[in-house]
């Protein structure tokens, strides 16, 4: 197709200045975190006059970021684990099954992606509160109530883009299957399972990023011992100063394994999101 | 179709001569039955738990009394009948009129944010659409805002945003020598804006990644024939590729709005847990408001008014968009 140029100049400046426009925070992020404290706090220089990887040393000293790394790690990874497998059951049955109270049930967990989350902080707060008093149980405070309530934030999309996922797949395989002599629950980890593999990895994906960029729970929802990396990178600001080059690093730092992971496991992404939720 | 492919032949021939009989019993019915309840079960406890029952908690303490005495045992809290609604949109009085001031902010917020999101993403996903030299790269490139943590990437614009040692004032005040002295971007006015470049920023590679999904299901020869039709490029975006995202768009645009709406996290790492009156959007106002004042029943009828207001605008969207579908299959 021979475009006009009008069409390869739009294309080309609009490229250019929207280039620019996402990779600028990123320029500053890694330049920043390799000056000195002083250039920092002065004015913002385009090509750092001192280089240094000092803040790269700093910031595990100013706040205890290994510990925040691993309660992230711990949290979002198995948000993302428990999100799934529940989401895999719930989608199989929404997309192969009639029964009484489907649509109720899609309905409403759907529409658990409009509340508000403020809505539900303070409850949920009290509830988690009074179950730990109630069993000892603690999960205010702890990894397994941010795990519990994270699972939960990523359910309703995934549960839907699964069961676009799984209606993509051909009936005939799964009976196909049965006609094999496999039970359902067979016929799921057997045929769908690895049919749908893609929408899977999109879906974790999801669950992941939105465990590990949660802010408003996990500001109310941790303590000292369990607090995230979304709390913790606050702590490079003290009453007087803002450490912005540790800030800066630490952003780095905490940013580069999802980034990494993102990126290669994107195309995932976009081909779950094709079968699934766009049909 | 499916039922055809694996019923034995025998047995349908079998059910066409006797449509009136019962159907032959199912092998273990029960358990059938029961199976898609059981797999529901994982998802339907958590939603209970985490989703339902504190909204409905939330629900009726807005109908009480409930500041820091009764926080601990907010079930004794003395019912307050619709007190908490009536402070809650007393327009007249203080709260109420930065309710309403930050409702109408955020409203404003939310229509700039997800239209700029959609047509940075339209666009770049069309843009993006032919291959050329550096498209796989730009791919990618144009995906790391939504990969970023949101915390990592809202510092990062803090930083960008101070008056003092920020690019932003640097290339702005410095370098292009507008204004006479540095501008102030987090509190004031302008705040306003800082939040709606940093919103944009994170939000619009959804949009992208939806819309470039979305256009895998154009099917190629209808650009072919419209080529064939004498149609440029330009006609062929206007007539063959936006039409063909329509329902993708409706998704798109509705899963936006909730998102932007809801927004905290964007405001609250930007600015901390008090926003600028410019940039007040109603979740952090309402966290404020109900954390700084201990008193969370007009927190609560807060939020209730809020998730109302989400309802009804998606209810008249779903409607008017379905019937749009309607008739235009029709």
């Amino acid at each position: 197709m021979a475009a006009p140029r009008s069409f390869l100049w739009t294309r080309r400046i609009f490229l250019t200045l929207l280039t620019a426009f996402v990779v600028l925070p990123v320029y500053v992020m890694i330049s920043s975190s390799l000056k000195p404290l002083e250039d920092v706090s002065g004015k913002f220089e385009w090509i750092p006059s001192g280089l240094t990887l000092r803040p790269y040393v700093d910031i595990w000293e100013t706040v205890p970021l290994a510990d925040y790394f691993v309660n992230s790690i711990v949290v979002a990874g198995a948000a993302t684990v428990f999100s799934v497998i529940v989401a895999i059951f719930a989608a199989y049955a929404v997309s192969r099954y009639s029964f009484r109270g489907k649509r109720a049930f899609t309905v409403t967990v759907l529409s658990t992606q409009m509340f508000p989350g403020i809505l539900f902080l303070l409850p949920l707060f009290l509830i988690y509160v009074n179950i730990g008093n109630a069993t000892g149980i603690a999960l205010f405070g702890s990894r397994e109530g941010l795990i519990l309530t994270y699972l939960t934030f990523s359910l309703p999309f995934s549960i839907w883009m699964l069961t676009g996922y799984f209606d993509s797949i051909p009936r005939e395989l799964d009976e196909a299957a049965k006609v094999d002599g496999c039970g359902p629950i067979k016929a799921l980890f057997r045929v769908i399972i690895p049919a749908a593999t893609p929408g899977i990895v999109a879906v974790a994906i999801y669950a992941f990023m939105t465990a590990w960029g949660e802010v408003l729970f996990a500001s109310v929802m941790t303590n000292d011992t369990t607090r995230t990396l979304a709390v913790g990178l606050q702590g490079y600001a003290t009453q007087n100063d803002v450490y912005w080059n540790q800030v800066m690093a630490a952003s780095l730092v905490v940013s580069v394994p999802v980034v990494v992971g993102f990126l290669l496991l994107q195309r995932y992404l976009v081909a779950g999101l094709t079968a699934g939720a766009v049909k | 179709m499916t039922e055809t492919v694996i019923t034995p032949p025998s047995e349908r021939t079998a059910r066409k001569a006797a449509p009136g009989e019962a159907p032959a019993p199912r092998r273990s019915g029960r358990r059938r039955i029961a199976l898609p309840y059981l797999l529901l079960l994982p998802a339907l406890l958590l939603e209970l738990l985490v989703h339902l029952v504190p909204m409905l908690m939330g629900i009726t303490m807005s109908f009480r009394e409930l500041t820091q005495f009764y926080i601990r045992n907010w079930s004794e809290a003395p019912w307050s009948g619709l007190d908490n609604f009536s402070v809650a949109i007393d327009f007249d009085a203080p709260v109420g009129q930065a309710l309403l001031k930050s409702f109408l902010t955020t409203c404003l917020f939310t229509v700039l944010s997800v239209g700029l999101c959609w047509l940075l993403g339209t666009s770049a996903a069309i843009f993006l659409q032919e291959n050329f030299r550096g498209r796989g790269f730009l791919r990618t490139l144009f995906l790391v805002p939504y990969a970023l943590p949101v915390y990592a990437a809202v510092i990062t614009w803090a930083f960008m945003f101070q008056r003092d040692n920020g690019i932003i004032n640097h290339v702005l005040h410095d370098q292009l020598g507008i204004g006479d002295s540095p501008a102030f971007w987090l509190i004031g006015d302008n705040s306003f804006w800082a939040l709606l470049i940093v919103s944009v920023w994170k939000g619009w590679p959804f949009a992208f990644l939806t819309v470039m999904a979305g256009l895998q299901n154009i099917p190629r020869d209808m650009y072919e024939a419209a080529a064939l039709d004498g149609a440029g490029v330009w006609k062929q975006i206007r007539h063959i590729t936006l039409p063909s995202l329509r329902s993708v768009n409706q998704v798109l645009v509705l899963v936006l709005f909730l998102w932007t709406f809801n927004d905290f996290n964007t405001p609250f790492v930007l600015f901390g847990k008090a926003a600028p009156e410019a940039a007040d959007l109603i979740s952090l106002h309402i966290y404020q408001s109900s954390f700084q004042t201990w008193n969370f029943g007009t927190g609560s009828a807060m939020s209730v008014l809020l998730l109302l207001f989400l309802l009804l605008v998606t209810g008249v969207y779903l409607l008017l968009t379905t019937r749009g579908r309607k008739t235009s299959d029709a």
